[in-house]
């Protein structure tokens, strides 16, 4: 990208010649013509008396004729010199404002300021193309976790409100179009701390684009895009992405699985939740007939999960053809009693406003719970801006499109192991999703659980591995004393080891450790810190281990050999 | 025929031109250098920098350095003389004038330089 400050000489050029002819000049005059000094003899001013006279004349016209009281030639000069160096500024200093505020000078300010937002990080950063409901939920919760991002969406009123987002640091914003690939440069793709690039905008096209474009150009970062269609889905699956996420399945089947398993659900809430996320309380669904409202691609991915939960559902659509809507279909919107008395609300389990109008889902969800006191109502919340109205609309259950997205890349992203920890648990049953709920209950106390990993290796554990490498045996229950206090346990609760291919689920406290070892835990925040102080520091290690404090150092080393 | 060129050319050309009618003559002799010439000098010096701010050809950028160092040069000499002359008030001693006649040498030299590039590049072009 040029320059800006040449860009800025070449664009005023003609000014500044002007400017520098008009100085010349005037001053050139003010040396030819005579003068008298204060005694009447004949004096000529010369380049210094002219150059300092005419620099103040232009600025502050009637300081004085100085040195000596002029000739009236010298003032009918001075008169021209006024009015020419004067217009020759205001010429120069107008364009100079203009040149300012036009659109196109004002982009490639914004533009190079950008880039020096950009170089200035040295941390590693997540690049997130699209800055709508989910872009701005992980956006804020990536910095919350202390994490760095960079910002690319091709609306300049989402870039604005990304300025003024009251962030831990400033997150830089490109205003561009995401699909082409000259922006994701701009952007930072060839950045040596561009660790990751998300693919978050609403069009199918443009994220499989920019997937493309990051796997070409550096294959070796994670990519993690959004997909509505399947067939986009398969494509950028096809190159070696390494998460897809269907904003429709993941959200159906979250909501499928707070249906079923209100347990497993609450798991995945917590295990998913972005720093200070406040605890959810757990809901228990009612079992019986449900009411779908609503057959787009949302209703049609619930509806499908509910019938392979063998769950019996009524739906309720207002263009059956044009959706395809299944047999029994009751037409309308589902917001008028009538339509809903006919999908009999009044001895249904619960209701599911599925539409993607957050006005119509609130009117479904205030007329249903109107009709049957007892209805368990499940809402679908299309847009963030509605936060306030569904908070206190006394649903059930509300299903926040942008917040399941947004936090379950989040807790992808912050912790890889989850993911494999989400495969194997959703193999479990809701009996051993309580157990394990209830457990991390006891751990916690306002707030969500925090994940974190600890991989047993010199760099992140040096005092373990060094341990382990001089054949001490390392039960995993050393991580979970207080390093305080060994007596006392850290709130937190081993979720996961991994080891080579294998992992174990919740796996013991005697569990003995090895080289090598992932282990993912959750809890409180805080307990992150103690657990990497076990890890690093040998005294603390041994303390935890054996009990016994050690010092390390020579002093103490000979007098505990002499005694 | 471009216009912009004639003029481009023309304040380079007339920059090492007046530079050198500054320069020649006795290096300790203020009768030899006229003051006038030292202004021009520095007058066209500045406008040829303005003309050449914002080429962004390799070349653009050294014809620019070039031009910078003959104000830079200029300026200083421009400024000797004055102290000379109005704040000490010793006058143009012999000392002096060799001092503000051998900056003028350097940017003589620089502008030189500018001259050579602009000539090579004329003749890269063949038409």
């Amino acid at each position: 990208m040029p320059n800006i400050v040449f860009i800025l000489i070449r664009r005023i050029r003609i000014p500044l010649i002007l400017l520098i002819s008009v100085y010349a000049i005037s001053i050139t005059g003010f040396v030819l013509i005579p003068g008298q000094d204060d005694e009447g003899n004949l004096w000529r001013m010369d380049f210094f008396h002219a150059f300092y006279f005419v620099s103040f004349m232009g600025t502050t016209i009637g300081f004085g004729e100085i040195p000596y009281a002029f000739t009236d030639a010298q003032r009918m000069w001075a008169l021209f010199s006024i009015y020419t160096t004067v217009i020759s500024w205001l010429y120069g200093i107008g364009s100079l404002l203009s040149l300012l505020q036009e659109p196109a000078f004002r982009t490639l300010m914004t533009e190079s300021s950008f880039k020096r937002a950009l170089k200035r990080i040295n941390e590693p950063f997540y690049l997130i193309c699209g800055y709508g409901d989910t872009g701005s939920l992980l956006v804020r919760a990536l910095a919350e976790a202390g994490i760095r991002s960079v910002v690319i969406d091709h609306n300049q009123n989402r870039i604005n409100s990304l300025e003024l987002e009251d962030l831990l640091f400033v997150v830089p914003g490109l205003c561009a179009d995401a699909s082409i690939p000259d922006s994701l440069l701009r952007a930072g793709l060839k950045h040596k701390n561009c660790i990751a690039v998300i693919a978050l905008t609403n069009a199918d096209n443009c994220n499989l684009k920019v997937a493309i474009t990051t796997k070409l150009i550096r294959s070796e970062l994670l990519t993690i895009a959004r997909a509505e269609t399947h067939e986009v889905e398969a494509n950028i699956n096809s190159f070696g992405t390494e998460l897809v996420i269907n904003p429709f399945d993941t959200f159906a089947g979250r909501l499928s699985l707070a249906l079923q398993s209100p347990s497993m659900y609450l798991l995945f809430q917590w295990m998913t939740s972005v720093p200070y996320e406040k605890l959810q309380e757990p809901t228990f669904t009612p079992k019986g007939k449900w009411i779908l409202c609503g057959f787009g691609r949302f209703g049609k991915a619930v509806y499908q999960r509910l019938i392979d939960a063998d769950i019996s559902v009524v739906v309720i659509e207002a263009l059956p053809e044009k959706t395809q809507a299944p047999q029994g279909v009751i037409v309308g919107v589902g917001t008028e009693a009538k339509t809903l008395m006919e999908a009999d609300v009044s001895r249904a389990a619960g209701i599911v406003a599925a539409t993607d109008d957050d006005a119509d889902n609130l009117s479904i969800l205030m007329t249903a719970k109107q009709l049957n006191k007892d209805l368990f109502v499940v809402a679908r919340q299309n847009l963030k801006e509605n936060d306030d109205i569904f908070d206190v609309a006394n649903a059930d259950l509300i299903m926040k499109r942008g917040s399941i997205i947004a936090n379950k890349i989040f807790a992808i992203v912050t912790t890889p192991l989850l993911s494999q920890f989400f495969d194997l648990a959703s193999k479990k049953n809701d009996k051993w999703a309580n157990e394990l709920v209830s457990r991390i209950c006891g751990v916690v106390s306002d707030n969500a659980p925090s994940r974190w990993t600890l991989e047993i290796k010199t760099g992140d554990a040096p005092a373990v591995s060094l341990a382990i490498a001089n054949n001490l045996q390392v039960p995993l229950e050393v991580f979970l004393r207080d390093p305080r206090n060994r007596n006392d346990r850290l709130s937190c609760i081993p979720l996961m080891l991994n080891r080579g291919r294998e992992s174990i689920l919740l796996p013991k406290e005697d569990e003995i450790l090895q080289k090598g070892d992932q282990l993912l835990f959750c809890g409180e925040n805080c307990m992150k810190a103690h657990m990497n102080w076990i890890a690093r520091n040998h005294n603390v290690f041994n303390y935890v281990l054996t009990g016994r404090e050690h010092s390390s150092s020579v002093l103490t080393k000979l007098f505990s050999q002499s005694s | 025929m471009n216009f912009e060129k004639v003029i481009f050319a023309f304040f380079i050309v007339l920059a090492l031109t007046l530079n050198f009618g500054f320069f020649l003559g006795d290096i300790e002799n203020p009768v030899h250098h006229n003051v006038y010439e030292l202004f021009a000098a520095i007058v066209v010096s500045f406008i040829a920098t303005v003309l050449k701010a914002g080429d962004k050809t390799h070349l653009g950028a050294v014809l620019l350095a070039t031009s910078l160092v003959a104000d830079l040069q200029l300026i200083v000499a421009a400024i000797i003389w004055a102290v000379a002359v109005h704040v000490t008030e010793t006058g143009l001693t012999p000392s002096t004038m060799s001092a503000i006649i051998s900056l003028s040498g350097g940017a003589l030299l620089a502008n030189i330089t500018s001259v050579i590039l602009l000539v090579s590049e004329t003749l890269m072009v063949r038409r």
